[in-house]
């Protein structure tokens, strides 16, 4: 019980480090140029104080909870013995299809409850008057981040160049763009850095350090990296390719009326 | 009373479904697919709890805390109608919020040892290398928000600064030397804390609705972009700089 006190004390003093910074900022503003305080001050304080709170716990229960066992999980899952033993041993690319299932449900299911992408989803649902639904991005983003780590670990797998896929992937987001809907093309772009925050990190350097370190011929300082460039891609691809599926089917639906 | 009861009960339990996807891949891995027991199942059920909790005061804090504090600052930058003072007040955020994170701190060192290993820096520079490192990156996030609020000033259309900028990383990704590349790659995903990522989208969008003739949906978004895609340019630019001398 000690430990975990003293696990959050630590982890707060984290948080507040990282806080200071803005809080210095803000209230140099404040202060000296706009020489005016910020409204309903006792309210906002109370919401910093909340999300400090909330990101420490959220930290902390992750720590606890999440990442050790995903660490394991992941090297589990790479480990020579968990593969031969479903298969004769040869380091075929389809051997690996574990590692691609459980990349693709953990970008997935970390990417839900990422807390950044939470707030984005809020700001972007208040902003378009409730057309895109807080829990459809969060879905699009998700889908995205899975299917990029599933498509990274196949690429540490197989050992083909990764500015092939860059580049590929990104000739596909300039395509889309000509053709998206104008309004949500912003959106989009932001919904890549999003998603590489607290949640998804730590579980995808695991993942790809070690499979990497386990597969011949790869060099973790250059093959383990990577992931995390996908994980910001392909999340603009799904939630672009959301708003034109969203499009051609309020198109569908006005053809079939008239 | 019973209504504040009720209202904390419904947010512990939006907050536990955004957990369920979590939990239930990692039981099925574990119990299914590995077939082993959990190891310290009693730290891994308090450490859910406090995850969820978490989540709970983070979500309700956006709203009563960082989001009003981002949109009360846009609103009084734009009333003040200085240029100089609302990009200042751009790049310090960007600058102040990446140079002490963690994330990016863990990185710097981490390219650096990379950079000794192979023989591209005396390992007497380890330490500058990392710092310049991380002042690079803290600069290009800084120019990044300055640049991504200049864009919803003016009103540019995001899609050419952005995809010009990723033809950028394209071809530096050429020239840039092996080593560096993930390392920069990796750069743009952790300098976007979870901190500053409500802060700067409210900022964003209060600044596009608060200016006139901008959509807050189709200008105010963008800025994470921006933060994401300059420290990839800089990092690369860096080492290029320091291993080409």
């Amino acid at each position: 019980m000690s430990d975990l006190i003293e696990n959050l004390l630590s982890t707060l003093l984290d948080t507040v480090i990282d806080v200071t910074p803005i809080v210095v900022l803000i209230a140099f503003f404040q202060i000296v140029i706009f020489k005016k305080s910020i409204p309903n001050l006792r309210k906002v304080l109370l919401g910093v104080f909340f999300v400090i709170i909330g990101l420490a716990l959220f930290l902390m229960g992750l720590e606890q909870a999440l990442f050790p066992v995903g660490e394991i999980m992941a090297t589990q899952l790479s480990a020579p013995d968990f593969i031969s033993q479903k298969f004769n041993g040869d380091y075929v690319w389809l051997n690996y299809y574990w590692i691609y299932i459980f990349a693709f449900l953990i970008g997935f299911s970390t990417t839900i409850a990422e807390p950044s992408l939470i707030a984005v989803a809020i700001k972007a649902n208040e902003v378009s008057g409730g057309v895109i639904k807080k829990n459809d991005l969060r879905l699009a983003v998700a889908f995205g981040v899975g299917l990029a780590l599933a498509v990274g670990t196949y690429r540490i797998v197989s050992g083909t160049p990764l500015y092939l896929y860059i580049l590929v992937g990104y000739i596909v987001v300039i395509i889309q763009t000509i053709f998206a809907p104008k309004d949500i093309i912003a959106l989009a772009y932001d919904s890549g850095g999003v998603t590489t925050s607290t949640v998804t990190v730590p579980i995808v350097a695991a993942l790809g350090l070690g499979l990497s370190a386990v597969i011949p011929g790869r060099n973790p300082a250059i093959d383990g990296f990577g992931l995390i460039a996908f994980a910001s891609l392909f999340p603009m691809i799904t939630v672009l390719g959301y708003a034109q599926i969203i499009e051609i089917m309020i198109k569908f639906k006005k053809n079939k009326s008239a | 009373m019973k209504k504040i009861l009720l209202r904390s009960f419904h947010k512990v339990k939006t907050a536990f479904f955004d957990l369920v996807p979590i939990i239930a891949v990692v039981m099925f891995f574990q119990l299914v697919v590995l077939q082993q027991p959990f190891p310290n199942l009693a730290n891994v059920l308090i450490g859910l709890v406090l995850v969820v909790f978490g989540l709970m005061f983070f979500v309700e804090g956006l709203e009563i805390g960082l989001f009003p504090i981002g949109e009360n600052l846009s609103y009084d930058l734009a009333k003040k109608g200085s240029v100089f003072w609302l990009l200042t007040f751009s790049f310090l955020l960007g600058f102040s919020t990446t140079v002490a994170e963690p994330a990016l701190i863990a990185v710097a060192k981490e390219a650096a040892e990379v950079a000794v290993q192979f023989d591209l820096l005396p390992a007497s520079e380890l330490n500058s290398y990392a710092l310049g490192l991380r002042i690079s990156v803290a600069v290009s996030v800084g120019l990044a928000i300055l640049i991504g609020v200049l864009r919803i000033i003016k009103g540019w259309p995001i899609y050419y600064l952005i995809i010009g900028g990723y033809v950028v990383v394209m071809i530096m990704t050429i020239f840039a030397p092996k080593e560096i590349i993930g390392i920069a790659y990796d750069a743009g995903g952790v300098t976007t804390s979870t901190i500053t990522v409500p802060l700067v989208t409210a900022l964003g969008v209060g600044l596009a609705t608060v200016i006139q003739g901008r959509s807050p949906l189709t200008d105010g978004f963008g800025l994470i972009a921006f933060a994401s895609l300059l420290p990839m340019i800089f990092v690369m630019g860096y080492g290029m700089v320091i291993f080409a001398s």
